[in-house]
């Protein structure tokens, strides 16, 4: 009993702990250069704006409101190099391998190169290529700077801007690329050290540890999501769903602690994930589900409506799985982002109590959605391997409208 | 007129899942009143047709994000 009460004491003083370095940090950030951190981020954000403005750099008397859409998004988009706290040049990052295939073949160097530059103005060259770096993308770089000592051809049009330089195929260890290995190697170790668990202790005795956490899940996953929703094929689907199930959970919360990337929140991480549930779900469907989208249960009348219809419907579920996750991770990052962004938005400290609280608010609802989440996700993808391999048998219309068809002869 | 069309867009994305959650709501508080017993599988339902909503609501939301 007293442990628990000491484990209690040390999480709420680290708590404690972490919640007053983060009111000093915003504090110093907010307190001391508030000049330079409207033009960092004026620099990254509004391209448009500063390659407006005749003196670029010197920004300091352009010194407008703080754009919180352009820190927001960039907070939430993958980078090359993991930005940890501070701006410009005092900022912590840890650079990233960059790896590129470019035209004379693969080259390899640390973001560091770049110097934290996303503008285009620094160049490597590197096997007898020059590359260049412009809002966290990597281009072939012209052979000479623009008036802004930039080496990217730009279109501004109206706040978009857009380049128009080839670009070499980029396969770089990017923040969310290192983040997903973190979580893979989280994951794997929380799953390995339970199955041994079992296997040494065997399934009859109580679960101690990591076990115990995360045991009631595993079994939600297998019996209410897995059997409810497959029936008695189950157990060959059960590893896959409980993969997709503890990677979303895992990547959703990892993106919701200050040191973490948005990985969740990233359309391609979710598009594989939903392409993988297409794959699963049509390569184990049985005759009943592919005569149900090409010859359904239906007056032929409706046909060449109905056909199309749930033909499309084989990539829109999908693809609905894939934005609904992606829509709702990215939409919860960047309230957080914003809400804590008004302390540097009204430049002072005052308005941190509220703007901490309302943003604690919404921390928890996050918790929740990190949950849902990943349990609609899995319970979709369940339902619609379920519907894949459902038996003719167990679906009591088939039988009145084949009685129906039967008797219409 | 300040601000984008796209702003707009997204704010009726979010009154229809204000509406939808809101009338998932109301239904399951009056489930619940009809049989308390089965308030927890009531709930498990209401949360999992408001995250469903509350999908359709987002991707209008990621279609008024991409257009600006």
């Amino acid at each position: 009993m007293t442990s628990k009460i000491n484990t209690y004491k040390r999480f709420t003083s680290i708590f404690l702990l972490i919640f007053s370095l983060f009111i000093g940090f915003s504090n110093n950030l907010s307190a001391s250069e508030p000049l330079e951190d409207t033009i960092e981020h004026g620099h990254s954000a509004d391209t448009a704006v500063a390659a407006h403005d005749a003196h670029g750099h010197d920004a300091h008397e352009a010194n407008g409101p703080i754009d919180i859409s352009a820190i927001a998004i960039e907070h939430v988009s993958d980078s090359h190099s993991w930005h940890f706290w501070g701006e410009g040049h005092d900022a912590v990052a840890a650079p990233l391998p960059v790896i590129l295939k470019g035209n004379n073949g693969i080259v390899f160097f640390m973001s560091s190169e770049f110097h934290h530059d996303n503008e285009g103005k620094t160049i490597v060259e590197k096997n007898g290529e020059r590359f260049v770096m412009f809002e966290e993308r990597v281009y072939y770089a012209n052979e000479t700077p623009n008036e802004y000592g930039q080496y990217v051809t730009l279109t501004i049009d109206e706040k978009e801007v857009s380049v128009s330089n080839a670009a070499p195929l980029d396969f770089s260890i990017t923040k969310n690329v290192a983040q997903m290995f973190i979580s893979v190697i989280v994951i794997m170790w929380i799953f390995m050290s339970i199955a041994k668990a079992y296997k040494t202790q065997g399934v009859t005795s109580a679960p101690r540890g990591k076990q115990s956490f995360f045991e009631p899940l595993i079994l939600f996953v297998r019996d209410d999501i897995a059997k409810g929703n497959i029936g008695h094929g189950s157990e060959k689907f059960v590893p896959y769903l409980l993969t997709v199930f503890f990677m979303i959970l895992i990547n959703n919360v990892f993106g919701m602690i200050p040191i973490g990337a948005n990985l969740t929140g990233n359309i391609a991480f979710t598009l594989v994930l939903s392409v993988a549930t297409m794959i699963v779900t049509n390569i184990n469907g049985n005759k009943n589900y592919w005569s149900h989208i090409f010859l359904p249960h239906a007056p032929k009348a409706i046909w060449p409506i109905l056909i199309p219809i749930e033909v499309v419907g084989i990539l829109t579920k999908p693809f609905a799985l894939m934005m609904r996750l992606f829509a709702n991770m990215t939409a919860g990052h960047i309230i957080i982002i914003s809400l804590v962004g008004l302390i540097f938005v009204f430049k002072t400290i005052y308005i941190a109590p509220v703007s901490v609280a309302f943003a604690l608010f919404i921390d928890v609802l996050e918790c929740l959605v990190a949950f849902l989440q990943a349990y609609v996700f899995t319970m979709l993808t369940a339902l619609f391997i379920g519907s894949a391999v459902a038996d003719h048998n167990e679906d009591g219309a088939h039988t009145t409208d084949d009685d129906h068809a039967t008797a219409g002869h | 007129m300040v601000g984008s069309i796209a702003a707009v867009g997204a704010g009726l994305a979010v009154i229809g899942a204000g509406i939808g959650i809101g009338q998932i709501g109301g239904h399951a508080m009056d489930a619940i009143a009809r049989q308390p017993e089965a308030t927890s599988k009531i709930q498990t339902a209401m949360i999992i047709a408001a995250a469903l909503v509350e999908g359709v609501a987002l991707f209008g939301v990621v279609v008024a994000l991409m257009s600006k």
